[in-house]
């Protein structure tokens, strides 16, 4: 292995060749692109489990699967989309964007950066293992409420335990990466409040993740010693509780659900002004909207618990504060409307994404602002109206805004344009899809469809045999996705350094010839 | 291409409408039904008020941003201003969606007092979670009964078409008496469950452990039917919850038969059971109760529900078998039945299973009798 390092020139600082490059390398670049690989694989390793719910739930009765293995598909398929799709996908544009935006030759603190990420691999194997195995993986849903997942577990529940704590490591070393780049290596002249909003958005997400991610690992910790070493936490036949179970991993979990779009927040802002000719509108307003939904995201956990039995000045509580995040939500569209206002527009596939998250995640925002009501919460909690509402808001929201950063940034990345015929195709056939699949979930929900269901009643099943159809359509779009960005890392027409038109004044990254040197910035630039 | 676009146009302008127009009806078949207590009649009210509201901002917002991508279009020669803030629109607009928020609290916070009322009713219903089914408790009167799933395999596998309540009925519904206060007492005996009738608007945790409160009060008579919505393990889609309300007499009636029909269980115990009489009723107590993780055949699905063919424990060990019956298996879903059953109904699946199979010709085929489990119980009592 040595030997490949020692061979190559020391006077052009470039890749290591074949697998040790991939293996050893401690560049932002490299680590970058092996981040949005594996959460591209496991974006496709998740939606094979999404489309064997769905075929499953094509037609009322069992056909294909057992309710065991369904339980285990919707458990996986959670699990995989939130840690193993969104989250590494964030990180991988984090490793590829930061250092280029700010104007450093790379993340200061490269070897962790290395190591944060060949963590991943080995939590999702050890995962994705567990389905192998003779008792199934777990079953208990991605929220494994106790004490269905810890006294009422298969054995393989320990599995995964381990994964979800390598998963927070890796999150942890990670985020404490990008918080010591941003602080310590930003071009001169760079204050903080000149930073590219993407850059905040992930500086926030990192304090995010420090801050929740050992709670995570904590109530993970005390399922381990309920199972292994005779503790009764969540054991009510121990003295325990199990609703702590549900405080503590919702202490974790809503922070985590900002965790998935505030970076999506930093890339559509940019993308929006790129295509509108026109500075983001309230820049300002638009950080302290971040910040406050990052704040806010502390005081609304239990708003996932409003049928658990808390007393009435506790529901209420919960449901005030999380109307709260409404106001600094809506800031956020007002300003992206503001911004396409006078502007001048034009719809390349990134700018369609774009527009489409922002009305999309917000028909999310509104569902999520009726899910606040506590009473009507009564009739809409654990059903498919939930389903609907947060996948509203991870798909077209998360999961589209990391497509238009992939579109936006491919042809900085690779040097090479993407077709725009395909990638409009691409966009089309998502966007058709993606409501075909969500949207009737909320009719459903209403009429009172539970999730996490097998098998279901009569009245459900036109809407459910559509909900599949959309869902099939919006897996196979996904291939046309893969090809086209295979397509355009081996071929396309040159990019220019700024790609897109009047993108030279936007950002430091556009300054960088297309593909970027692979060490950035070496001679650090000057921002006025 | 431009054909294409106006086609897509076309489909966006359009399906706002369909959409709107399924949940423009009230037919609950595509939205929030009314319910018939006052509690669901407010909670549907505020659901509509909040949909409306959330519908009038999503036109106005809409209609700006398609309106400037329509009007500011490049290609149309639209040149891009240069502004990039205005201090009072930002004050505006955050007081104004402050406003409309407080305009969604109060009359939230009015229903919300309204449903959370956890004084005692007249009728005390304790409602237990039990994986897969629901046990009921009338706590005035002192009797109970489990409701199971009703629907037969056959249907769920396609081998027979579905009936009408296909996965929402049961064998025994829960009864209640019209026009009177009905208080639940929620709680779970294994992992945790949630109780829901949508047109109670009652849906409360099952949680092991915990008793939580829920009040109904229900006009008149009718069939109920509800779900259970926290995920419980494998069965979780198949236990559902059907509520019958009768008028009072007819409810007194039914508490009069369900006392009478206790009362003659107890009897039951000290009569002299013969092999034949035991191994009928134990059949039907394990179709119900137990074939549904240890399968019609015995043959469970190993490793997870053990098979009860061939096994040392139903063949040679009825000790270690009446045990098993009575405590449960820690760490497994085989719940302690002891608890929740009659010494007939143990003393006859335990028959039934010893005999059944080839068990009974292969093993020492020992008849367990309701008396072996009422001495079994007093030697623990010791």
């Amino acid at each position: 292995m040595s030997t490949v390092v020692e061979s190559h020139d020391h006077g052009h600082h470039g890749p290591a060749k074949g697998l040790s490059r991939w293996l050893f390398t401690t560049n932002h670049k490299d680590i970058g692109t092996l981040y949005l690989w594996f959460s591209f694989i496991m974006l496709f390793i998740g939606g094979a489990m999404a489309m064997v719910i769905r075929a499953e739930l094509f037609q009322p009765g069992l056909q294909i699967v057992q309710p065991e293995f369904f339980n285990q598909m919707t458990t996986n398929h959670g699990l995989i989309m939130v840690f193993g799709v969104i989250m590494p996908a964030f990180v991988g544009l984090a490793n590829w964007m930061l250092p280029m935006q700010i104007g450093a030759p790379d993340m200061a603190l490269p070897r962790l950066n290395n190591l944060s990420f060949w963590l991943l691999p080995m939590a999702f194997g050890i995962l994705i293992s567990t389905l192998f195995m003779p008792e199934g993986g777990p079953n208990f849903g991605w929220t494994f409420y106790a004490p269905l997942s810890t006294t009422y577990a298969p054995s393989t529940v320990n599995f995964f335990i381990f994964s979800v704590h390598i998963m927070g490591v890796s999150s942890i070393l990670g985020s404490i990466n990008i918080i010591t780049t941003i602080f310590n290596m930003r071009a001169p002249g760079m204050t903080l409040m000149k930073m590219p909003l993407f850059v905040w958005s992930w500086l926030i997400t990192a304090y995010l993740l420090i801050a929740v991610m050992p709670v995570l690992a904590g109530v993970v910790t005390m399922m381990l010693m309920d199972i292994n070493f005779g503790t009764s936490f969540f054991n009510a036949a121990g003295g325990g509780d199990p609703v702590l179970f549900q405080h503590v991993f919702w202490f974790f979990g809503h922070p985590e659900v900002y965790i998935m779009i505030l970076p999506a927040f930093g890339i559509v802002s940019h993308i929006i002004e790129t295509f509108s000719r026109k500075p983001i509108f309230g820049y300002s307003s638009m950080v302290y909207a971040m910040a406050s939904i990052a704040i806010l995201s502390f005081v609304v956990w239990a708003h996932h618990m409003f049928t658990v039995g808390m007393p009435l000045a506790g529901e209420l509580f919960f449901m005030y504060s999380t109307m709260l995040i409404a106001i600094p939500t809506g800031v956020k569209v007002f300003n992206w409307v503001a911004t396409m206002f006078r502007g001048s527009i034009t719809f390349e596939t990134p700018m369609l994404f774009s527009i489409a998250f922002v009305a999309l995640f917000t028909i999310g925002g509104f569902s999520g602002l009726m899910l606040a009501i506590v009473p009507a919460d009564f009739q809409y909690h654990d059903t498919y109206f939930v389903v609907a509402h947060f996948h509203y808001v991870l798909v077209p929201g998360a999961l589209f805004g990391i497509i238009a950063a992939a579109y936006y940034w491919l042809p900085k990345w690779t040097g090479n344009m993407y077709d725009e015929t395909l990638g409009k195709l691409h966009f089309w056939l998502t966007f058709i899809s993606v409501n075909v699949t969500f949207f009737p979930m909320h009719f459903v929900g209403l009429a009172g469809m539970p999730r996490r269901y097998p098998d279901y009643a009569l009245q459900f099943a036109d809407f459910n045999a559509l909900i599949s159809v959309g869902a099939f359509m919006f897996g196979l779009t996904q291939l046309l996705f893969l090809f086209i960005v295979i397509k355009t890392i081996r071929s396309g027409k040159q990019a220019k350094p700024e790609v897109w038109e009047g993108a030279g004044d936007l950002g430091l990254e556009w300054t960088l010839t297309s593909p970027p040197p692979y060490h950035s910035f070496t001679i650090q630039p000057q921002v006025k | 291409m431009a054909y294409i676009r106006k086609v897509f146009t076309g489909f966006i302008l359009v399906s706002p409408l369909i959409f709107s127009s399924l949940i423009f009806s009230e037919s609950s078949d595509y939205n929030m039904p009314i319910g018939v207590t006052e509690v669901s009649e407010s909670i549907f009210g505020l659901h509509m008020l909040i949909f409306w509201i959330c519908v009038v901002i999503g036109v106005i917002v809409f209609s700006i941003m398609f309106w400037s991508l329509w009007k500011y279009r490049k290609s149309k020669g639209a040149v891009a201003a240069d502004f990039d803030d205005n201090f009072w629109l930002e004050i505006g607009w955050t007081v104004a969606a402050t406003l409309v928020l407080v305009w969604m609290a109060v009359p939230s916070t009015q229903v919300m007092v309204e449903a959370y009322d956890d004084a005692e009713g007249e009728i005390n219903i304790l409602i237990t979670g039990h994986q897969w089914k629901w046990h009921y408790e009338y706590l005035e009167d002192e009797v109970g009964f489990f409701s199971n799933l009703s629907t037969s395999q056959e249907q769920i596998d396609g081998e027979v078409p579905k009936g009408e309540f296909y996965l929402r009925e049961v064998d025994e519904p829960l009864v209640i008496p019209t026009n009177t206060r009905v208080r639940f007492l929620i709680t779970g005996n294994d992992v945790i469950h949630s109780w829901w009738v949508p047109d109670f608007a009652v849906k409360q945790d099952a949680i092991p452990g915990f008793i939580n409160t829920a009040w109904t009060n229900v006009p008149e008579p009718g069939i109920f039917r509800g779900a259970c919505t926290e995920l419980c393990g494998i069965k979780h889609a198949f236990m559902p919850v059907v509520v019958r309300a009768v008028e009072r007499e007819e409810f007194d009636a039914f508490i009069a038969e369900k006392v009478a029909l206790a009362e003659e269980e107890r009897m039951l115990t000290s009569k002299v059971w013969t092999k034949d009489e035991l191994m009928a009723r134990g059949e039907s107590f394990y179709a119900t109760n137990c074939a549904a993780c240890h399968q019609a055949n015995g043959q469970g699905i190993p490793p997870v529900f053990p098979s009860l063919v061939g096994s040392q424990i139903t063949m040679f060990d009825s000790n270690k078998h009446i045990e098993i019956l009575m405590e449960g298996v820690q760490g497994s879903a085989m719940a302690a039945f002891g608890e929740s059953y009659s010494e007939v109904d143990i003393a006859s699946v335990i028959t039934y299973t010893r005999q059944a199979w080839s068990n009974g010709e292969k093993g020492d085929g020992v008849i367990v009798t309701p008396q072996d489990i009422v001495a079994y119980k007093n030697r623990i009592d010791l």
